[in-house]
């Protein structure tokens, strides 16, 4: 499934790249970091002649204003129970007028200093186009650190509107050890508009992050996030993710475990439709033995949708006893999408246990059969039999995620 | 029950069917009335299942001949839904299992389209859930079951019991039974046994497809059908049960080889 039917690796859409940067550098000059600015403008910007976005077209992102976008407040659910709400709109200070629940203090000055952008040094991402597109463009960081265990789900909480341009929002999480935290990442948008998003997270020895991502896209719209993750022995991170809906919508989770005997569980649910791209770059490495990776990553696309995921896991000679597994599923709906699916696995230490395979499959015919044969329509079964494929992660998304309709919103059946 | 006079539900007129490009059922005809309980045999391969898939409207094979009109319409026209809608159950030989879709919320999906067919109303999911507990007891079957997946993991003899839920839960005009017995051990062949004589009445009808006289034991037919390569061989009384058990299929093949020289006979 390449390189035959590709069109041609360009970017020519709207402004020609190098003078889409500097126009967006000219326009967030003066809020953001200087260094990081001039890193990006020295980067040249992706191309499908490069391997990590050989399936990926810019087209949709260099389409997109060059000016920094700061979005209108959105209507939005009420939290949920047992949940605290953050806005983020890329300008304002998303704490002010929030008092924190016990185990959650702000990180700032010198200690902010020191800890910001460890965590992608850490996980080989400072250089990664999206954060350094990031890097240039945020104004501010909600940085947090977290001690003791904290009753309260954080709800990060962004909605591009349907305004255009660029909202650039950067993240940091220091969990001190034996703490514990979940979180709920929201992204939204309406429009013609990247939303840009960068969470690192610092996991101390025996620290356990939960953390979910569910970001329903729109038509024009792109996304790109990362979500760097750096775990000390025993600390366990679970990302659950669900983006869908979007022009461009790309997840880069990048995980390390610097000593390894740590527990990672990723799961992940994609959708395609239309001439929407949807792609996950996910990078796990061990640096030390006795680790542990449990990795699903679904996927379904339609109309003329293309799916992306490439797995990478990284076992080198020191890690020996790990345990990783991956299971890429996918679901193809039309004739006209496409799936790319490729684990890449380099493992150089010899006891381990690594386990990975895809598989690319359309709705049963035994299965619709059975559901019409109890009356169910042939086009509400084939919903029945999308959703039970979704559900598999969706649910497993935090509590707090089911006020915003997961299923429906990613779906674009919101009020149906 | 045998009515002479009672209405007519199903009945199949010569019916032939392929799969790909394989004849299977080489003109099949059967007239099925209100009230009556009819049990089909034959050997394994001889196009038991294939007759109740074609019946259900199964997109894999293609009717080339004959009719089938199911009260008084014609059923070979319907989708698949439309049928399960007016009144006719297929219990499968294989439940599919589906992954990710919950029992409780496919069979109130089910039980609700079904109404519609009825012209009743739909049930809310408050009410359904009280009628899905009354259900369940037919069948005796753990409450457990509607919060998992439909059919994933179930054991063989569960997931027939999933089957006589639904049928108890859709209330169908016309049953067919595809080896509902088969897997099941015995006090669950009796569960399930029961559980279809509780259902069967005098406006509605059963098609039991067994391999076993005990079944036949518990459900009692009012004809026993034996098929062979694609065809109803011979048509009895309960008794034709029993003679089975005791000779076999063996003689089948001298009647085929029969047929097979009169070809007028053959659709
Ligand atoms: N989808 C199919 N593709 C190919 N062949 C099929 C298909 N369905 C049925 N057949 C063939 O048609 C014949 C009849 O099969 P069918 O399942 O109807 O038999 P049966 O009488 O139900 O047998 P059993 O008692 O074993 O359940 C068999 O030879 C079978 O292999
Ligand atoms: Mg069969």
């Amino acid at each position: 499934m390449v390189a035959a039917s590709l069109s041609t690796p360009t970017a020519t859409a709207g402004t020609a790249p190098g003078s889409w940067v500097s126009a967006l550098l000219a326009d967030a000059a003066g809020g953001a970091d200087a260094r990081a600015a001039q890193a990006l403008a020295q980067t040249p910007l992706p191309t499908r002649r490069d391997e990590a976005w050989r399936f990926t077209d810019l087209a949709p992102l260099t389409a997109l204003k060059p000016t920094l976008l700061r979005p209108a407040p959105g209507t939005h659910p009420e939290p949920a129970a047992g949940s605290l709400r953050l806005t983020l709109d890329g300008h304002s200070d998303p704490l002010a007028g929030i008092s924190l629940p016990a185990g959650l203090e702000p990180i700032t000055g010198a200690g902010l200093g020191e800890s910001l952008g460890q965590v992608l040094a850490a996980t080989g991402s400072a250089e990664l186009w999206p954060v350094l597109l990031n890097g240039a463009t945020a104004r501010n960081v909600l940085a947090l650190r977290v001690r003791g265990t904290v009753a309260t789900t954080l709800e990060l909480v962004s909605d591009a509107g349907d305004g255009e341009g660029i909202l650039p929002l950067r993240l940091l999480l220091v969990l001190e050890p034996d703490s514990s935290l979940e979180i709920l990442q929201v992204h939204r948008s309406a429009g013609a508009n990247l939303t840009s998003v960068v969470l690192e997270a610092r996991l101390g020895e025996g620290a356990e992050l939960r953390h979910g991502l569910l970001a329903p896209g729109a038509e024009a719209g792109c996304l790109l996030a990362t979500v760097a993750v750096e775990q000390a022995t025993g600390s366990r991170y679970s990302g659950v993710s669900a983006h869908g809906g979007w022009a461009l919508g790309r997840l880069e989770p990048r995980l390390v475990q610097r000593e390894g005997a740590a527990h990672s569980a990723l799961k992940a649910l994609q959708l395609a439709d239309g001439r929407q791209i949807s792609d996950t770059h996910s990078q796990m490495v061990f640096e030390g033995p006795d680790g542990r990776l449990e990795q699903l990553h679904k996927a379904v696309a339609d109309g003329q949708g293309r799916s992306v995921f490439n797995g990478a896991v990284q076992v080198p000679r020191a890690a020996q006893r790990t345990d990783a597994a991956q299971l890429s599923r996918n679901l193809l709906l039309s004739d006209r999408a496409r799936i790319d699916t490729k684990p890449e696995l380099e493992i150089v230490a010899d006891d381990v246990r690594c386990a990975h395979g895809a598989t690319v499959s359309r709705l049963q015919q035994d299965e619709l059969f059975y559901l019409q044969s109890r009356g169910i329509a042939a086009d509400q079964a084939a919903r029945l039999l999308l959703r039970g494929f979704c559900e598999e992660v969706l649910q497993e998304l935090p509590a707090a995620a089911s006020a915003w309709q997961p299923l429906a919103s990613l779906l674009g059946e919101e009020g149906r | 029950m045998i009515r002479p006079d009672a209405p007519v539900l199903l009945e199949i007129r010569d019916l032939t069917a392929r799969v790909e490009d394989q004849p299977i059922l080489k003109g099949v005809s059967l007239t099925i009335r209100a009230g009556e309980i009819h049990a089909v045999m034959g050997r394994n391969g001889s196009g038991k299942s294939t007759l109740s898939k074609v019946l259900a409207g199964h997109p894999a094979y293609t009717v080339t001949g004959g009719s089938v009109r199911y009260m008084g319409d014609d059923l070979l026209t319907l989708e698949p839904e439309l049928r399960a809608r007016a009144g006719l159950f297929l219990g499968f030989q294989y439940p599919v299992e589906i992954p990710g879709v919950s029992n409780l919320e496919f069979l109130r999906v089910a039980t609700n389209a079904r109404r519609a067919g009825k012209g009743e109303e739909e049930l809310d999911t408050f009410a359904f859930e009280d009628l899905v507990r009354e259900r369940l007891q037919v069948v005796q079957m753990d409450p457990a079951f509607l919060e998992r997946s439909v059919n994933e993991g179930f054991s063989g003899g569960e997931k027939k019991r999933n089957e006589i839920l639904q049928m108890a839960l859709l209330e169908p005009l016309v049953a067919v039974l595809d080896e509902t017995d088969s897997g099941l051990d015995i006090d669950a062949l009796r569960i399930v046994a029961g559980g279809v004589n509780h259902l069967a009445g005098p406006d509605n009808a059963t098609l039991l497809i067994t391999h076993y006289q005990r079944l036949l034991d518990v459900i009692t037919p009012d004809y026993v059908h034996v098929m062979a390569a694609g065809r109803i061989l011979r048509t009895g009384g309960k008794e034709l049960a029993l003679e089975l058990e005791e000779r076999g299929y063996d003689w089948v093949d001298a009647e085929l080889a029969a047929l097979e020289r009169t070809p007028a006979e053959v659709g």
